[in-house]
Parts: structure tokens; sequence; C-alpha cells
């Protein structure tokens, strides 16, 4: 943090809200935010599996591809993801000490949770347009 | 202190759990041959086994996340209650994932 002539702001002006990692409560409110929405998503998702269970390929399609079907899922997926990315990175960040292998992990964690949600809802959006 | 890691226990089970989701729905969006494959797969011992875990992993994370709302609060942190709390959870999500599966069972009508 190199300080420019024309600075007026105090240190503690500069990091206050923010720390060190220049996030401040970001990480811990989207953390809280996305687990608020889970809980209707993912209850909705249990259901869901509920009243397939047992029920037949071509019912499950057409279930599937109801358009708020489509909807609630694809939200959940993108909520119930972006929840267990940042989980994963906190895991990541107290347990993996060395600074390339932390880097690595927290790259991967990107990559998985991103490859897990392209594939899911490519999958919902064929399912939607009935192909 | 058990609760806090059996938190980050569950959530990385849940974690990769997410590759079962997106498998059955990738499955639904090929072919009946492969869906009914996979829906086998589901439906075998084992397969039941891990996805009764998954039910119940996935209730102990969410009382465990509402446990932790609660204390966002500032309410529930005092020792004797944070013990209740945790044992609520551990209850609960119990009762919870055996309700689900008899809702599943009662569903299929078997």
């Amino acid at each position: 943090m190199s300080k420019s002539p024309n600075d007026m702001r105090t240190p503690l002006g500069k990091v206050r809200g923010l720390g060190s990692a220049r996030e401040g409560t970001l990480h811990f409110w989207r953390q809280r935010l996305t687990a608020i929405a889970n809980v209707p998503l993912v209850l909705f998702f249990v259901g869901l599996l509920i009243a397939l269970n047992g029920a037949d390929y071509e019912t499950t399609r057409a279930v599937l591809a109801n358009p708020l079907v489509t909807l609630v899922l694809a939200l959940m997926l993108i909520s119930a993801l972006f929840h267990m990315r940042l989980g994963m990175q906190v895991i990541i960040e107290d347990y993996v000490h060395g600074e390339g292998a932390k880097l690595v992990c927290l790259i991967l964690n990107t990559f998985f949770t991103i490859a897990v949600g392209a594939m899911a809802i490519f999958a919902l959006l064929k399912l939607a347009v009935g192909g | 202190m058990t609760m806090s890691i059996i938190h980050r226990i569950t959530g990385s089970a849940l974690y990769l759990g997410t590759l079962l989701v997106a498998w059955w729905l990738i499955a639904a969006s090929i072919s009946q041959d492969y869906f009914d494959y996979v829906s086998w797969l589901f439906g075998t011992f084992l397969g039941r086994l891990v996805l009764f875990g998954y039910t119940w992993a996935l209730l102990h994370h969410m009382l465990g996340g509402i446990r932790h709302f609660i204390w966002d609060t500032g309410a529930g942190l005092e020792k004797h209650t944070a013990t209740k709390l945790a044992w609520a959870t551990l209850a609960g999500s119990i009762v919870l994932t055996i309700l689900v599966w008899i809702a599943g069972y009662a569903t299929r009508g078997m």
C-alpha cells in the first residue's frame, strides 16, 4: 500500500470495513445470502425428488420440462454452487498452508463448481426445450 | 466444536454430492436407456445408502445453517443453550431424514 503524497486518508480510513483481503465482509455476506436462498430452493428440490420417486422416464422428463421447475432448479444450482464454492474456499484457506498448493486448490474449486453448474444447467435447458 | 467440524464435513459431502444431482439431470436429458440405468444404480442398496447419507448431510447442514443464523443475531451463544441447539440439530436432522424417506417410499407405493 504505497502512500501517494496527495492522499489525505489515514491508514485506518483506508482499511476500515475492508480488512487485509480488501473485500471486507463480502465473503461472509454472500455466504449468508446464498444460505438464505438455499433453504426454500433446496426444499423445493427435495419435494420434487419425493414426488418423482419411482416415476418413469416420460413423467420425469415432463416434470423437469415445466418452466417453473426449470427456473427453480436453475436458481437452486446457481445459489447452492456459489454457496459451496465459498464454503470450500474457507476450508482450503484453513487447511492448505503452502501458497502454491492453496492457489491450485482455490482454482480447482472455482473450476469444479462452474463445470458442475454448466453441465447441470445445460441438461436442464435441454430438457426444457424437449431435446 | 464437534458440530463445527460436522458442518464442514457435511458441507464437503454435499459439495461432491452435486455430481449426483448433475448426473441425474444429465441422464434425464440423454435417453431413456441411460436414465433407467442411472435410476437402477441409485436404487441399488449401495445407491440408496449413499442417497440416505446425502439426505442426512443436506438436512443436517441446513439445520446447522439455521443455527448459525440464530447465532448471527447474537442469541443462543450461552454454553448450555449452544449445547441444546447442537443436540436439537442432530436429532432434528435424523428425524427429518427419516420423514423424507418415508414420504419418498409412500409416493412410490411400496
